[in-house]
Order: structure tokens, then C-alpha cells, then sequence
């Protein structure tokens, strides 16, 4: 077990540093899909850490006891075995919690094979990343990828209601808000520096 | 009515193999028109090799799947035909993966973790379910030329662009001598995203015109 300051480092890393979203493009189809309300890109922020926390606990099992005799089937192996362990939450959760489940379920075969979702269990494992620093960091980039869509859907339902040019209304000012955005998490790129 | 497990497949016709190619690279494109496969399009784009590497080994493993997808059409049953295609998809990634590791290390380290990401690419699962699985396998394959020559097509565009103002440079070779102030931002995140909205933007304008030039041709032949 590292200094607690170590994992706080990862959290805030995966939150604002390299936010999965605006700093490596990862999650995008959601993130220009389901941006339209902000309740709905609440919810489906949250069903994202949800499923973030299963993949990390998944990957650290498949890390630890399947790869290390068969390192050719990692891409494999960890897109069958998140999808099948959220199909089987799923379906716990909606025999013990039918009120989570309407407000996250609909949205988890949705991102169950985001790329988001794969790109955690990759990078966990490439950083060699152990259980506890695996759950934090799942926790700060789900909450990375919260943070991106409720922004977004804040500004998108700003734009509608003013005047923008015709060509622009639709994907292509989704894209510049987006980018705009992203200029603006570059500026918590100096957090490392000051704090660590 | 219960589902037949095995899909019903329509009648074999001789489409036109062509018109099914050159539909990806323009009129479908799939990153200027469906918007598809967004993720990789602007991770890895801040210059023109790494787009057309990643184009390159989205174009194979789309082929490559494709033609199995098709060729395996009538015996993938209906309920699990997703995971079949993912684990599919997942194969010819990992193939793909393991030769660009072999052949061009540099290029592979800089790409790294979204070569494997090409597995979750929704174009190609969409692809499989749109068009190879129901088709035969050379209307199949001329489909995924088109849509991964299309992608790879854009990726260079995208990459191109962010380079020529990001570095001055293009595929490496310097443009514009020791002068040019480079605008970074261009081969920094936010840049790939102002980027292809600004080429989305052109392609929504192109689009306007043509469809403004057609509906003054019609009026002007209803009024003659």
C-alpha cells in the first residue's frame, strides 16, 4: 500500500489532468451523443463510474491470475469479461434495486463496450496499476468523464436557445465547444508541478 | 412469432461493387458524414504518419473482419451475434497490433493503447451489423474498402492539417523554413477538436451550396 498521497495524485491526474474526454478523446460517442439534457448526462456520468469500478476490479482479477500465462489474449479476455461481469450487476441490480436500475440500466450495454470503459483496463494495466490504486483511479476518471458531460450538456443547452449561424447548429458546434472545453482543462496541467 | 435463430438472409444480388466502394469515401464518409469512430480519429491525429498508421490498421482489421463476418454469415446465430463479432473484431486487432509492434516500433509506441482501441471502434461493429452480415463477401469487402479508405482518407486530412499548422511540417518534412511561429495548440488536444469541427463546418457548407445550386435548378425549370 503506497502514501495516500500517491493515490490522491492518480485521482486528481484522471479527473482534471488527463481527463479521459477532453484530454485523450476516449468516450466521445457518448459524450457528443447523450449531452443533450443534463439530467441525462448525470445519470449517465454516474452509470460510467459505475462500470468504471466493476472494469478496474476485473482487470486487476484478469491481470493477476489469466494474462501473465497468456499475454496475447489481454484484448479479448477483457472485452468478454467486462462485458459479461456487467450483464451479470445488471441483472443484480435489478432484483435488489429496481429504482437504481431505471436510472442507471439503461445506459450500461450503452458503455459497456465504450471505449473509455477498455482504455481504463489498458492503462491500469500498462501503469501496473494494484487494486486500491486501480479503484481510485477508475473513480477519478468516472468522475472525469461526469465532469466533461455535465459541462457539455450545460453549454449545449445553453447554445440552443441562442442564435447560432445554421451551418453551425448540429455536430460541428458540439466539436468547437468541446474543443474549447479541452483548452480550458489544459490549464490544470500546471497542478503537478505545484503540488507533487 | 418467435425469431428464427439463425438470421434469414435476403436473396444474393449482383450489387454494384463499385457504387458500394466509392459510397465510403465520400458521400458515407464515415468521419465527415456519420461521424463514426471519433475517439482514434482525434487521438492520434497531431500528425500525418500517425494518421495514416492508424487508418492503415483500422482499413485492415475492418476488411479482415468483414470478410469473415460475411463468410460466416449463415452460421453465427442471431442472439449472440454481437459478441461474435466483437471476439472477431478482437482478433484481427491483436493481429494488427503484434505486426505494427514487429514492423514500425516508433510509430507503435506513439499510437499506443488506441491500436487496441480499434476493437471498440463503433464504426466497424457497425459495419458488421449494417452491411457484412447480411451481404455476400465481395460486396462485403468492396463496403469495407470504401468506409476504411474513406477513414483513412480523413485521419490523413485531420492529421495533415494539425501538422501543417501545429509544426510546419508534413509526414516530416518542413514547410516552411526556420521562421514559421508554430501554432501548437493545433497538435495539442483541444486543436483535434477544433479541427474537425471546422471540417465538419466546410463539409455542411459544401453541402448547403449544392443543395441551394438543385433547388434553383428546379424552380428555374418549373417556371420555364
Amino acid at each position: 500500500m503506497k502514501d495516500p498521497g500517491h493515490l490522491f495524485w492518480i485521482f486528481i491526474s484522471a479527473l482534471l489532468i488527463n481527463n479521459f474526454t477532453l484530454s485523450y478523446f476516449l468516450g466521445l460517442c457518448p459524450f457528443f451523443g447523450v449531452s443533450g439534457r443534463l439530467k441525462t448526462a448525470l445519470r449517465l456520468g454516474l452509470a460510467n463510474i459505475f462500470v468504471m469500478l466493476i472494469t478496474s476490479l476485473a482487470a486487476s482479477v484478469l491481470n493477476a491470475f489469466v494474462l501473465p500465462h497468456a499475454p496475447y489474449l489481454r484484448l479479448i479476455s477483457f472485452i468478454i469479461v467486462i462485458a459479461s461481469t456487467v450483464q451479470f450487476v445488471e441483472m443484480v441490480i435489478r432484483r435488489l434495486s429496481p429504482a437504481l436500475f431505471r436510472a442507471l440500466g439503461i445506459f450500461l450495454p450503452l458503455i459497456t463496450t465504450n471505449c473509455a470503459i477498455l482504455a481504463l483496463a489498458l492503462f491500469q494495466t500498462s501503469r501496473q496499476y494494484g487494486v486500491v490504486e486501480g479503484l481510485v483511479f477508475a473513480l477519478g476518471a468516472g468522475g472525469g468523464l461526469t465532469l466533461a458531460l455535465v459541462l457539455m450538456a450545460g453549454l449545449r443547452e445553453e447554445a440552443e436557445l441562442s442564435t447560432i449561424p445554421a451551418l453551425l447548429r448540429g455536430t460541428a458546434m458540439s466539436l468547437i465547444i468541446a474543443g474549447i472545453l479541452s483548452m480550458a482543462f489544459m490549464g490544470f496541467a500546471g497542478l503537478f508541478s505545484g503540488g507533487g | 412469432m418467435k425469431e428464427p435463430l439463425l438470421p434469414v438472409l435476403p436473396p444474393d444480388r449482383s450489387a454494384d461493387l463499385t457504387a458500394e466502394f466509392v459510397k465510403g469515401l465520400w458521400r458515407e464518409n464515415p468521419i465527415f458524414v456519420q461521424v463514426l469512430g471519433m475517439c482514434p480519429a482525434l487521438a492520434v491525429t497531431n500528425s500525418g504518419v500517425n494518421g495514416l498508421a492508424m487508418g492503415g490498421a483500422t482499413f485492415f482489421v475492418l476488411l479482415g473482419s468483414s470478410f469473415l463476418v460475411s463468410a460466416l454469415r449463415r452460421w453465427i446465430p442471431r442472439p449472440v451475434r454481437i459478441a461474435t463479432y466483437i471476439t472477431i473484431i478482437a482478433t484481427f486487432v491483436t493481429v494488427a497490433d503484434l505486426l505494427l509492434q514487429a514492423l514500425v516500433p516508433e510509430v507503435h509506441r506513439e499510437l499506443g493503447a488506441f491500436i487496441s482501441l480499434i476493437v471498440v471502434n463503433c464504426l466497424i461493429l457497425g459495419r458488421q451489423e449494417a452491411f457484412a452480415s447480411k451481404q455476400p463477401i465481395l460486396p462485403a469487402l468492396a463496403d469495407a474498402a470504401g468506409m476504411g479508405g474513406g477513414f483513412t482518407l480523413a485521419l490523413v486530412a485531420l492529421g495533415g492539417a494539425r501538422e501543417v499548422l501545429g509544426k510546419g511540417s508534413l509526414f516530416g518534412w518542413s514547410l516552411f523554413g526556420p521562421h514559421f511561429e508554430p501554432w501548437v495548440i493545433m497538435i495539442l488536444p483541444p486543436g483535434g477538436f477544433l479541427m474537425l469541427g471546422l471540417m465538419l463546418l466546410v463539409f455542411a457548407a459544401v453541402r448547403e451550396g449544392r443543395e441551394k445550386a438543385a433547388r434553383r435548378l428546379v424552380a428555374r425549370e418549373e417556371a420555364a
